[in-house]
């Protein structure tokens, strides 16, 4: 078989095996739930009939073997079964499917990111190659400073500093980014500049350091020297010998941050009070509202497990020295 | 830990290198340090002051009501009070005692599984290092913000219960880096020599390997801190972290955030201190690591 189809074929086994630890992982947090978890949720006074009620209803009764592959099986299905939050109304609320929830935060947060990602990864690879080819210079050494200090800070210091001077002191643009699903794509835009502007200077700094480095790192090996010292011309050595090299370091560099961002994404949603999942996490977690928690860990952790596994395969595929083999 | 006079003379007098003489050799490594250090030295040592002292140096007692809520500046609240009338002056020196006294717990803690279970891992090799190895692969796998948000909605928010889940998360990058340290150092022949003779685990672990590794754990303890510290005021950030009434400069700024609204700066105070502090060991350790290795690999 073609060694890149292998190491590829190996790499997304071991995603899939991956993935699969990381379910189970995420749903015995269940089994660890402290006994009076269900009168947490129910309040005091709830009667020993009601408990046991919520415990059949939720699946508690039953082996935790069995609840994980029902859970599990939902989950393939696109059933993350019922919120907690609902439960507590059971004599004859309705109940409210942890999906309802989920789908419209995610869509948020999936726009927030990829307006993100759309300027902030052109932006850092620009920025990293001028500062590895430009190297000690002034430019170097501020962009260095600069991206230094934002990687050293929490986010929220960043954002409220943006907020206060973008949006309190000299308002141009909006201070919360609360959107709704009937916001139009500009006005939501519009609405997100703050936020949007917080991740990309807490991932640019990452994502430029981490190209900086790769590109320093291979012009300074000794076949770069040489085709320096056999006299080709600098424009060549750039495209023939070392961006073919440089692909997997960047496409690793671009995709480890794709998953920062969607970790990053989490405290900027609350301070800019965003209907993210991000949020919803937060406050599910507040409330204690499991199902829900246990969805969001899950997309959270495979959108991470899956940007990884790509920055994997495509250091595979582009692999100069797996692509022509002896 | 003192050095003697003598022999504080003498490397000063420049008479031979004393290779076990401390303290005239950190100062004569301070002397050449840039001033960036310089900076995060005497910021970090500043901070230290405050969380030590804090009972002393606060005007007001931690959590106590003193004035009606949102104070301005200046006159008898030198700060202003926050949402509930508090001195914010008192919960910012009191914080740098909470705040970094649990953000050093945890690193610690982290660093003592991590470092104990990459030492083991590298002496003892095969299925142990393989399954360890493994563990901390799927531990990883999870970001580490989110994992600490799922175990904290499981067992509850409590200072002790940050403590080890973070130290727990945390201590699988100090697993990584001590095992690939120290797996250069055991194949070493003196660790050979040691065996033979017949040395125990602990002390293959604790003089022989150890030594030779801790430049590199002492550059990682300082960023280890400096994630830890970040994480810890995330959580607190976003309430899930140190609980009230508890001075902690992570649930300050969100204590305080609605001032943003009205163009004052008090909020970004407690932010902008734990932004200090991590540029200050962020610096320091950017010294450090190019004083005591090749491990950057730009250079």
């Amino acid at each position: 078989m073609n060694p890149v189809l292998r190491t590829a074929l190996q790499r997304l086994g071991l995603g899939a095996i991956t993935l699969l630890v990381v379910s189970i992982v995420i749903f015995s947090a269940v089994t660890m739930l402290p006994g009076n978890f269900a009168t947490a949720i129910l309040g005091q006074s709830a009667t020993p009939e009601t408990v046991a009620a919520f415990k059949r209803s939720v699946g508690l009764d039953k082996p935790p073997v069995v609840r994980y592959f029902s859970w599990i099986g939902g989950v393939l299905e696109g059933d993350f079964g019922s919120s907690f939050s609902s439960a507590g109304a059971l004599a004859g609320g309705h109940e409210r499917t942890v999906v309802s929830l989920v789908v419209p935060r995610l869509r948020n947060t999936l726009f927030l990111a990829g307006l993100t990602a759309a300027i902030a990864v052109p932006l850092s690879l620009v920025l990293g190659m001028l500062a590895a080819l430009y190297r000690n210079s002034i430019f170097d050494r501020l962009v260095n400073l600069v991206t230094l200090t934002s990687i050293s800070v929490p986010e929220f210091f960043v954002a409220y500093i943006l907020m206060l001077f973008l949006a309190i002191r000299f308002p141009v643009f909006y201070s919360l980014a609360n959107v709704n699903a009937d916001t139009p794509f500009l006005e939501r835009a519009a609405r997100c500049a703050l936020p949007v502007m917080t991740l990309i200077l807490v991932i640019v700094a990452h994502m430029m350091r981490m190209t900086r480095a790769a590109i320093i790192n291979i012009l300074a090996s000794p076949y770069i020297e040489t085709a320096r010292l056999k006299g080709v011309s600098p424009g060549r050595i750039i495209y023939k010998h070392a961006l073919p090299n440089a692909l997997a370091p960047i496409a690793t560099v671009v995709a480890l941050n794709l998953a920062y961002l969607i970790v990053g994404v989490v405290v900027v949603e609350v301070v800019f009070v965003y209907p993210g999942i991000g949020q919803l996490m937060v406050d599910s977690v507040s409330a204690r509202d499991i199902p829900v928690v246990q969805a969001c860990a899950l997309i959270f952790a495979v959108t991470y497990i899956g940007f990884n596994l790509l920055a994997d395969i495509v250091s595979i595929v582009t692999n100069p020295r797996l692509l022509h083999p002896r | 830990m003192s050095a003697e006079p003598a022999e504080i003379a003498n490397s000063v007098a420049g008479a031979l290198p004393q290779r076990w003489s401390a303290l005239p050799a950190a100062w004569q490594a301070l002397k050449g340090a840039p001033p960036s250090a310089w900076f995060g030295l005497v910021v970090i040592a500043i901070y230290m002051v405050f969380a030590i002292l804090a009972p002393l140096l606060a005007p007001y007692p931690e959590s106590e009501i003193v004035g009606s809520s949102y104070e301005e500046w200046g006159g008898q609240f030198l700060l202003g009070t926050d949402q509930l009338g508090r001195d914010l002056l008192s919960r910012l020196i009191y914080g740098a005692r909470n705040t970094i006294g649990i953000a050093v717990a945890t690193t610690a803690l982290s660093f003592t599984i991590g470092g104990l279970l990459g030492l083991l891992a590298a002496i003892l090799g095969g299925w142990a290092d393989q399954l360890l190895a493994r563990a901390v692969d799927i531990l990883m796998a999870i970001p580490q913000l989110i994992f600490a948000l799922m175990l904290l909605s499981i067992f509850g928010s409590s200072i002790t219960n940050l403590i080890l889940i973070i130290a727990v998360l945390d201590s699988t990058r100090v697993f990584r880096l001590t095992r690939a340290v120290a797996m250069n150092v055991v194949v070493l022949d003196f660790v050979e020599a040691a065996r033979l003779q017949g040395e125990k685990l602990g002390w293959i672990m604790s003089r022989e390997i150890l030594p030779n590794i801790l430049p590199p754990l002492v550059a990682e303890f300082g960023l280890r801190f400096c994630f830890v510290f970040l994480t810890i005021s995330a959580l607190s950030f976003l309430g899930l972290g140190i609980q009230p009434p508890t001075a902690d400069w992570g649930s300050m700024v969100r204590e305080n955030a609605t001032l943003i609204n009205y163009g004052d700066v008090t909020p970004l105070l407690p932010a902008g201190a734990i932004a200090l502090l991590t540029i200050a060991v962020n610096f320091v350790v950017d010294w450090f690591l190019n004083k005591t290795s090749g491990l950057r690999d730009e250079r």
